[in-house]
């Protein structure tokens, strides 16, 4: 099966469908008429942006231009999770806690199915590292925001608790340890579920995707396990790392809860 | 533990404070709500930041693990907390060593948290803290939530552990009665600043 090309007329039409939403929206009186229509032209900037880009990284594959746009996808994964936290580690931990966990877990699982698994040559291939690295650092970005904003909220609200166990000589991973279970769940509990609802409930759309471009659907199911087994590693990872560096950083060597460290 | 030393503790703007307890002292600490008084009940207890320094004997709270410190120096507040269902859940190991000082038979361990009068949590809350068998007991309004007959139970049974432990207390209280019942010598917060009480 070949890939049908899509024409800007195609493209097009699909549009009118945006605009005739955004009519309705200003029948209605919704007040979303604005925001959606530039999210779909933002839509398509971004989108357009970012096929240039890669067509042009995809065409010379060099290692670092391929590191280069995996740090900035990396960066702005870290500003998205401080971004999403009501209550964060004040100066620098705030965004290097996130940021770190994430570049640990998803670089890490990333590069191992590049190599291992998948074996491409070079083993940064463009065409495969870029894409992989986005869906993890999406999911895993999700899991570590969840995780974080639990645990800085459940801190705050559960101070008298904590503080009365350390109170009781607990350490600080004692007096902390059931928010810490809690938040560490609440970060992984969206991946798990979207594993035990994959092609019941949803068809994944990297899977519908490759499908559309003409992949074999038993070819696409299994670059769908593939994927889907990374992310869940990646997002468990990259939570509990999230959660415990955070955590740490909450109490001072002397075994304080320290709140003011959030902002 | 033969005395417990606070030198130039100072929490906040308040204090400085100096004082040297020896075993089985009580001291009472008053003043205006708001003053600092909690403040520097937590700051012995090495719970929140501080200037000055704080002994057991020789061996000074920074040469200890904070854990270690705060099962040396315990430290009950006015309200008690509790995080897990049962009673036995909060005890240490499990088991409670002191229940039956509290008037309180085994079985106690198997009630539910949710259940208990204010009374019985604040007496539990001590048998909890008593578990660790604190050399120093710092109590910050242990009886301000209780009726007449619970705050008798309760100063007794610190009473008996002072006496049976040889403990050093410092006692938080806005009680005038209440002060001159337990304690030996009295100070008081004035404009943050610790002044001998008659």
């Amino acid at each position: 099966m070949s890939v049908i090309s899509l024409t800007p007329l195609d493209l097009a039409l699909t549009a009118v469908l945006i605009l005739i939403l955004a009519g309705l929206s200003l029948l209605l009186r919704l007040g979303v008429a604005g925001q959606l229509l530039i999210a779909a032209v933002r839509t398509v900037v971004q989108l357009i942006l970012i096929g240039m880009v890669l067509t042009t990284v995809f065409e010379f594959a060099k290692l670092q231009w391929v590191a280069l746009i995996t740090i900035l996808m990396l960066l702005i994964a870290g500003r998205e999770v401080v971004a999403r936290q009501q209550y964060r580690l004040a100066g620098w931990w705030g965004f290097g806690v996130g940021t770190i966990s994430m570049f640990i877990s998803t670089f890490t699982v990333t590069i191992l199915a590049l190599l291992v698994i998948i074996g491409t040559d070079p083993w940064y291939q463009p065409q495969y590292a870029i894409p992989l690295l986005g869906m993890m650092l999406g999911n895993t970005m999700n899991g570590i925001a969840l995780g974080l904003d639990r645990l800085t909220s459940a801190a705050r609200e559960q101070r008298a608790i904590i503080e009365a166990r350390l109170l009781l000589g607990q350490s600080w991973r004692e007096a902390v340890r059931d928010i810490r279970r809690q938040s560490m769940r609440t970060g992984m509990i969206p991946i798990i579920n979207a594993m035990a609802a994959a092609g019941v409930v949803s068809l994944p759309g990297m899977m519908t995707g490759q499908i559309l471009a003409g992949s074999p659907p038993i070819e696409a199911v299994k670059y769908q396990i593939l994927i889907m087994f990374m992310i869940t590693a990646g997002t468990g990872f990259g939570t509990m790392a999230a959660v415990w560096l955070a955590a740490r950083r909450l109490f001072d060597d002397r075994h304080r809860l320290r709140l003011e460290r959030l902002r | 533990m033969n005395r417990f030393t606070i030198k130039g503790l100072t929490v906040n703007g308040t204090g400085p404070l100096d004082l040297e307890l020896q075993s089985g002292d009580c001291i009472c600490l008053s003043g205006p709500s708001g003053s600092g008084k909690s403040l520097t009940l937590r700051a012995i207890a090495d719970l929140d930041p501080h200037e000055g320094e704080l002994a057991i004997d020789d061996t000074v709270s920074t040469h200890m693990p904070a854990p270690q410190w705060r099962r040396r120096v315990g430290l009950l507040t006015a309200e008690s907390q509790w995080w897990a269902d049962t009673v036995a859940e909060h005890f240490p190991s499990g088991d409670g060593v002191h229940l039956s000082q509290m008037g309180f038979d085994d079985a106690a361990l198997g009630w539910n948290v949710s259940r208990l009068s204010t009374g019985e949590k604040q007496r539990l809350a001590l048998a909890r803290l008593l578990a660790n068998e604190p050399e120093v007991l710092l109590l910050d309004e242990p009886t301000a939530a209780l009726d007449k007959e619970n705050v008798a139970q309760v100063e007794a049974l610190i009473e008996q552990y002072r006496q049976e432990h040889g403990a050093a207390v410092l006692w938080v209280s806005h009680d005038p009665e209440q002060i001159r019942r337990v304690s030996q010598r009295h100070l008081r917060l004035r404009d943050g600043h610790w002044e001998e009480s008659p």
